[in-house]
């Protein structure tokens, strides 16, 4: 009984200091974010802030268009997640219920795209984009990234766990292929949809390579694009750097915290990282 | 989009009228569900329910795939049409020790990367999947930096790792080690994109560990443990191979994921100092969109590329020679 009690502490003091390892440097974000500058220069270890002030906020805010880059983050993730739901949504209605030549050709090449790097492609994808107009618009960031096959997989495998006789009992019923997706595979697909679009969302909005290339003008910053241009101008100011971060990663931690089961469903069935 | 759409609406009303009524429906069976006519029907609704999809992904992923291996056998200068040189680009890749630098790089974090955060997603999912008081909020914790963007992290690192004014050094002389020089020492530099990627990733590899124990039987346990099986052997002789297929993903997951390491890289080190830390994406971009070789560049990539096939191909042959052992 004391063996198994001791066991008991030393997993409980092993998840204390793995946790504390893990939230370390987000606490540390926070701390400097609201710190003084003259209180980060100093040399001494110090792990709390000695004086709280808004001061980064402010400066950062007064020196970049912080609203704008938020705005064009939200515009970009929100219309990928939307494009690339409907998308994979359709595709993997296709492939888990309409039998047809090459699909499962057509489905292992799409999931093979998966693993080719934006740096292999992003060449003449820059010439593309330019090509066909989109370049200076949101759109040269929205349809390279709506370009996913990651949703295919796992819509595949929902709308194949879905019993056959309700959409056989449709199918009697005279319905036609696109009154069984939306009669019988929406409204059933809910929880799918909002794993998929949770997934999308937090992938785009902490996108960088891709909008790294595409988004040359200030006007059409996402925040992590911004906040390497914010660096790159402020150099050492870990202050104000810290603060923007911040800003950066807020939304996403808590709609991962609020929604965290999708998310965690997302990761572990589609294992897209 | 909506065209496509459209289209996939269009075929669904087509075939939706096929011939059949409902009762002769009622008679046929399962498998082969319809006929010639509506057979070819059914062909064409599922491809325009894929065609948005297939749409996308050619415009923007194989159009571009088969130009960057165009390109590289190509001598360009900015973005105009290039001149084609034959197998120049991978003549003078052989010969760039920049190149040779990154690639080891590459293989290197790779190496290192990839065992380091499945034993520790494997301990760590080992842990949660104990009893544990507050098991929910540890878990939450783990897995929270996988919200958090390549970049934010990245700068966290820096600013963690600075090596003139960084908590981790201040950290490192209180407890009366020598504080390190994260950025003018190339090892160290290195060590710490691992460091920063270890602390990124070992989240999700938990996660999908965890996935993998819960579908363990407890009875599975309770046997070895009748059968005298100590804590260890029970994890040596239960648990890793139970989770094997979970390590067999993870594996994958984690190689393709470190071939392709750019966020951490770009923004903790820019692949200094001295290209110690430059991976083959990292050198791909710079002559890409920094010094504008774009031939060059692409053949950078299509090594990648053929790289990662190479891997994957090897993967898929010893995992169906396992499934064929087994």
């Amino acid at each position: 009984m004391t063996e198994t009690l001791r066991w008991r502490m030393v997993r409980v003091a092993l998840a204390v200091i793995i946790s504390i390892i893990v939230i370390f440097p987000l606490y540390w974000m926070i701390v400097v974010a609201f710190s003084t500058r003259s209180d980060l220069l100093g040399g001494e270890l110090r792990l709390w802030p000695e004086n709280l002030t808004f001061a980064n906020f402010e400066r950062v805010f007064a020196a970049f268009p912080i609203a704008t880059w938020f705005g064009n983050s939200t515009a970009i993730a929100v219309s990928v997640a939307i494009i690339t739901v409907t998308v994979n949504l359709l595709g993997g209605y296709a492939l888990a219920d309409l039998r047809f030549r090459g699909s499962t050709v057509l489905f292992l090449i799409a999931l093979a795209t998966l693993m080719i790097p934006v740096q292999v492609i992003m060449v003449p994808l820059f010439g593309l984009v330019t090509g066909l107009g989109l370049y200076g618009s949101y759109w040269a960031v929205i349809l390279p990234t709506a370009a996913s096959a990651f949703g295919l997989f796992l819509a595949r495998q929902f709308i194949l766990a879905i019993p056959r006789d309700l959409i056989e009992a449709a199918r009697m019923d005279g319905a036609g292929n696109w009154r069984v997706f939306t009669r019988i595979i929406l409204p059933l697909s809910k929880p799918l949809i909002a794993v998929l679009f949770f997934m999308s969302l937090l992938q785009t909005w902490n996108d960088f390579a891709w909008p790294l290339i595409a988004l040359k003008q200030n006007a059409l910053f996402t925040l992590p694009i911004g906040l390497l241009y914010l660096q790159g101008q402020f150099g050492a100011d870990y202050g104000g750097t810290m603060a923007f971060a911040l800003i950066n990663v807020l939304p996403m931690v808590v709609l991962f915290l609020v929604f965290q089961r999708y998310f965690v469903q997302g990761f572990a069935r589609s294992g897209i990282r | 989009m909506t065209a496509a759409v459209g289209l996939g609406a269009g075929a669904a009303a087509a075939a939706s009228a096929a011939p059949g009524t409902p009762s002769a429906a009622g008679a046929r069976t399962a498998s082969p569900r319809r006929r010639g006519r509506s057979r070819a029907r059914e062909t064409l609704a599922g491809y325009a329910f894929l065609t948005p999809n297939l749409l996308l992904l050619g415009l923007f992923v194989i159009v571009p795939l088969v130009s960057a291996v165009v390109i590289s056998f190509q001598r360009t200068d900015g973005f105009g049409t290039g001149t084609f040189t034959g197998i120049d680009n991978y003549a003078r890749l052989a010969t760039d020790p920049v190149f040779w630098r990154s690639t080891i790089n590459t293989a290197l974090f790779t190496a290192i990367v990839t065992p380091l955060s499945m034993l520790l997603g494997l301990g760590a999912a080992v842990l949660m999947n104990s009893v544990l008081p507050a098991r929910g909020l540890f878990r939450s914790i783990l897995i929270l930096p996988m919200a958090i963007s390549g970049v934010a992290t990245a700068l966290i690192g820096v600013l963690v790792f600075d090596q003139n004014n960084g908590v981790l050094d201040k950290l490192l002389k209180f407890v009366g080690l020598p504080a390190v020089e994260w950025q003018s020492g190339g090892a160290a530099a290195f060590a710490s994109v691992v460091i920063v990627t270890l602390w990124w990733r070992v989240g999700f590899n938990m996660l999908i560990y965890l996935a993998g124990l819960q579908g363990i039987s407890p009875g599975l346990y309770e046997a070895a443990r009748l059968d005298g099986a100590g804590g260890w052997q029970r994890f040596r002789f239960v648990t890793v191979p139970l989770v094997g297929p979970s390590s067999f993903f993870l594996l994958i997951m984690n190689v393709i994921y470190s071939f392709q390491v750019f966020d951490i890289v770009f923004v903790l080190t820019g692949g200094g100092p001295q290209n110690a830390t430059s991976v083959l994406v990292t050198y791909a971009y710079n002559n890409g969109f920094v010094t504008r070789d774009q031939g060059y560049a692409a053949a950078i990539g299509v090594v990648l590329l053929v790289i990662t096939l190479v891997f994957t191909a090897v993967q898929w042959r010893v995992s169906r020679t396992r499934d064929l052992v087994d």
